[in-house]
C-alpha cells in the first residue's frame, strides 16, 4: 500500500530527528544586532572565513536592542551595535552573569541631504534642524521660509528615517535633544533607499540617512554643510571631518560587545583581533568612515586587557571624542 | 405583424444577452489586471535581474562586493527549509482532513475545531513566529536551525493544506463510497483506494498555494533566528561511514532567499539591487517549479480516475 509506505516512511524520519537532537556549535563565532553596523561585519567575516579555513562565522540582523536581547541571553558571542547599551540592557546582561568588552569599530556619519536641483541651500544650523524636525513643529512649520525668512516661499517636504531605527534615535538626540522626540507628519521609511528616491525626486525637500547612502548618490543628491553653533563653521561630512571631529554633532561611534566568556574561545579572540586590524581598510571600502588609527590600537589594547563593561553609564551621549572614550573608566 | 408578447420577450433576450456580453468582458478585465500585475512585475524583475543570473551566482556566498556576491547559502537554506515545511505540513494536513471528514463524528467539537482550522489560515505570520521562537526554539531546543524554521512554516500552512483536503475529500461522489462499502472494504480500505487518490489533485492544489506561501515568508522566519550572512552551508546528508544518514543539517543555522533578498534592497550600492531582482526571479522560477510539479503530479493521478 502506497500511502502506508509514505507514513511509515514519514514516522520514522521523524523518529531519527528527534534522537539526533544534539547540536553543534563548534568553531562558531556567532554575531548578531544592528543592520547599520552589518556590512562592517560582513565584510570582516568573509575575510576572516577565506584567511582561516574551518572557522565560521554568521551574522544576523535583529536590530541593536534585538541583538543585546541575544547577547544577554548568552546566545551570540558578539553583538553588532549602533548605540551604546542601555541602562536595562545592562541590568539584564548582569543578571544572566554576562559580562562584555565594549569596543568601537567606526563612525557613522548622519547626513542631512536635498535635491541636487536645490541651488540656495548650503549649510544649515543644528537650531534650523530642530526647528524644522522638533515635535512642536508638526503641522505648523511646513514652509522652508517659516524655518529662516532668507528662504524661499516653498513647501517643506521631509524625509526622515522610521522610528524604530536606531538613526532615527540618533538624530533626534542629536538635534531635538531627546531620543525618539520627532514631528511625525514627515515621510518614514527604514529604508534608505526610499528616503533616497524620495528626495531626489522632489525639489524641495531636505532628508537625513546614513553617509553610505548619500556616497552612493552623489549623482542625484546634494549633503547640506551641518553649523554646530553660531559662529563654528560649516562642515560637510567627509572621511577627514568626520575622523577629525570637526562633523559635529551628526557623526556617531558604532560598536560590536564581546561577550568575555566567549572571548576566551581562540576562534573569537582571533576573530576579534582581526577585526579590529582590517578595520581600516573594511570600514572604508563599504562606505563607513574609519576611527582614527590610534582608536583602533586603544581598542585592541582594551580587548587584549579585557577591559570589561561600558564607559557610558547606560546613556546614549551625542559629540564624543574616540580617543577620551576609549580611555574612560569603564562600568558595568 | 408579430404578436406584442413576442415583441417583448425577444426584447428581454436581447437585454439578458447584452448582461452576459458585459459580464464577460468586465471577467476579462478583471482577469488580465491579475495577469498582466504579475507578467509585468515579473519582466522588470527579470530585466533587472538576468544578466547577473550565472552559475557563480547560484555557487558563490554572500560578499560585500555586489559582484562577488552569490545566493548559495540562501537557495540551500530555502530548499532544506521547505523539504522539512513539505514533509511535516502534507502528511498531518492531509491525516488531520481525511480525519475530520471521513471518521469525526459529526458533533459541535468538530465544529468548532472546524471553525478554528478555518480560522488559523488568516492568522498573521508573525504570531506563527513568536509561537514557534517560544515552542521550537526554546522550550523544544531545537535552536535557531532549519528544523525549526521548517516546523514554523509547516504550522503556518497546514490550515491551508487541511481545508483543500477536506474539500478535495468532499468532492468525491458519495456514491463511490458506498459501492466500496457493498463489497465490504473497511473504511480505511475506502479511503485509501477510493476517496485519497480520488482527491489528490485538490489536495495538490492546496499543498502548492500553502508551498507558495511559505516559501516567501520572512517575517516568522527571521523571528526564529535565520541569519542574514552565513557563508557555509549545512553538514551534508549523506556520508561515506555508516550509518550513511546524516541529520546534523536540521539543526545547522540558515539563511533564506527573501532574507537575503531583502537586505540586498536596503544596500546603498546600486549593484546589490541588480542581485536582488536576480534573486527574485529565482524565487520566482522556484514556485513556478513546483507549480509546475504539482501540475504533472495531479495529471497522472486523473489519468488513473476511470469515473
Amino acid at each position: 500500500m502506497k500511502f502506508k509506505q509514505l507514513f511509515a516512511a514519514f514516522g520514522v524520519a521523524a523518529l531519527v530527528a528527534g534522537a539526533l537532537a544534539a547540536q553543534a556549535a563548534d568553531k562558531l563565532v556567532k554575531v548578531d544586532g544592528s543592520s547599520t553596523v552589518f556590512p562592517i561585519t560582513e565584510a570582516v567575516a568573509e575575510d576572516f572565513q577565506k584567511a582561516n579555513k574551518g572557522l565560521k562565522v554568521t551574522v544576523g540582523i535583529s536590530g541593536t536592542g534585538g541583538g543585546f536581547k541575544k547577547f544577554c541571553r548568552g546566545e551570540i558571542d558578539i553583538a553588532d551595535a549602533s548605540r551604546p547599551i542601555l541602562k536595562q540592557e545592562m541590568e539584564a546582561c548582569n543578571k544572566a552573569g554576562i559580562q562584555y568588552i565594549e569596543l568601537p569599530v567606526a563612525y557613522d556619519a548622519l547626513t542631512v541631504v536635498i535635491n541636487k536641483n536645490n541651488g540656495w541651500l548650503k549649510s544649515i544650523t543644528v537650531a534650523e534642524l530642530k526647528k524644522m524636525w522638533e515635535p512642536a513643529a508638526q503641522g505648523k512649520i511646513m514652509k522652508w521660509s517659516e524655518i529662516n525668512p532668507k528662504w524661499p516661499d516653498a513647501k517643506l517636504a521631509l524625509f526622515g528615517a522610521g522610528s524604530d531605527s536606531g538613526t532615527f534615535d540618533y538624530f533626534t538626540e542629536a538635534v531635538n535633544g531627546k531620543a525618539k522626540a520627532s514631528r511625525g507628519d514627515y515621510t518614514a521609511s527604514e529604508d534608505d533607499n526610499v528616503l533616497v528616491q524620495g528626495v531626489a525626486r522632489d525639489k524641495n525637500a531636505i532628508g537625513y540617512f546614513g553617509l553610505a547612502y548619500y556616497v552612493e548618490n552623489q549623482d542625484k543628491l546634494k549633503a547640506v554643510a551641518i553649523v554646530e553653533k553660531d559662529g563654528k563653521p560649516a562642515v560637510l561630512p567627509a572621511l577627514d571631518t568626520v575622523m577629525n571631529g570637526s562633523y559635529q554633532p551628526l557623526s556617531r561611534p558604532i560598536f560590536i560587545y564581546v561577550n568575555t566568556k566567549s572571548a576566551a574561545r581562540p576562534e573569537i579572540k582571533s576573530f576579534v583581533e582581526f577585526y579590529l586590524k582590517q578595520a581600516p581598510t573594511l570600514v572604508k571600502e563599504v562606505k563607513y568612515v574609519p576611527l582614527p588609527d590610534k582608536a583602533y590600537t586603544l581598542a585592541a589594547a582594551n580587548f587584549k586587557n579585557g577591559k570589561i563593561g561600558t564607559v557610558f553609564g547606560g546613556v546614549a551621549e551625542v559629540g564624543v571624542r574616540i580617543e577620551d572614550l576609549l580611555k574612560r573608566e569603564a562600568k558595568h | 405583424m408579430e404578436p406584442q408578447n413576442v415583441r417583448e420577450i425577444r426584447a428581454l433576450i436581447v437585454r439578458h444577452k447584452r448582461w452576459d456580453k458585459m459580464f464577460a468582458i468586465v471577467g476579462l478585465i478583471a482577469m488580465l489586471v491579475g495577469v498582466m500585475t504579475l507578467f509585468a512585475l515579473f519582466l522588470d524583475l527579470a530585466i533587472d535581474g538576468l544578466p547577473r543570473l550565472s552559475w557563480d551566482f547560484f555557487t558563490s556566498f554572500p560578499s560585500r562586493r555586489a559582484g562577488q556576491a552569490g545566493i548559495l547559502s540562501a537557495w540551500v537554506g530555502t530548499t532544506l527549509v521547505m523539504l522539512v515545511t513539505a514533509l511535516t505540513a502534507v502528511p498531518l494536513g492531509i491525516a488531520a482532513g481525511i480525519y475530520l471528514e471521513e471518521y469525526a463524528p459529526r458533533n459541535w467539537v468538530t465544529d468548532l475545531i472546524e471553525i478554528n482550522v478555518s480560522n488559523l489560515a488568516g492568522v498573521p505570520s508573525i504570531v506563527y513566529g513568536l509561537l514557534a521562537l517560544g515552542l521550537f526554539v526554546y522550550a523544544l531546543d531545537f535552536g535557531q536551525s532549519i528544523l525549526s524554521a521548517g516546523l514554523t512554516l509547516a504550522l503556518l500552512i497546514l490550515p491551508v493544506v487541511i481545508v483543500a483536503t477536506r474539500e478535495a475529500i468532499r468532492a468525491v461522489p458519495g456514491v463511490i463510497r458506498e459501492a466500496a462499502y457493498a463489497l465490504g472494504a473497511t473504511k480505511w480500505q475506502t479511503v485509501a483506494d477510493h476517496v485519497l487518490p480520488y482527491s489528490t489533485g485538490g489536495i495538490l492544489t492546496g499543498v502548492i498555494i500553502g508551498l507558495a506561501r511559505a516559501i516567501g515568508e520572512t517575517a516568522p522566519v527571521i523571528t526564529i533566528g535565520a541569519l542574514t550572512f552565513i557563508a557555509f552551508l549545512p553538514p551534508a546528508p549523506l556520508k561515506a561511514e555508516a550509518p550513511f544518514l546524516s541529520f546534523d543539517w536540521l539543526f545547522a543555522p540558515f539563511t533564506v532567499m527573501p532574507i537575503q533578498m531583502f537586505n540586498w534592497l536596503s544596500r546603498p550600492e546600486a549593484a546589490f539591487l541588480t542581485n536582488a531582482a536576480a534573486a527574485g526571479v529565482v524565487i520566482i522560477v522556484m514556485t513556478l517549479a513546483m507549480n509546475a510539479f504539482a501540475i504533472w503530479l495531479r495529471y497522472r493521478y486523473r489519468k488513473r480516475i476511470k469515473w
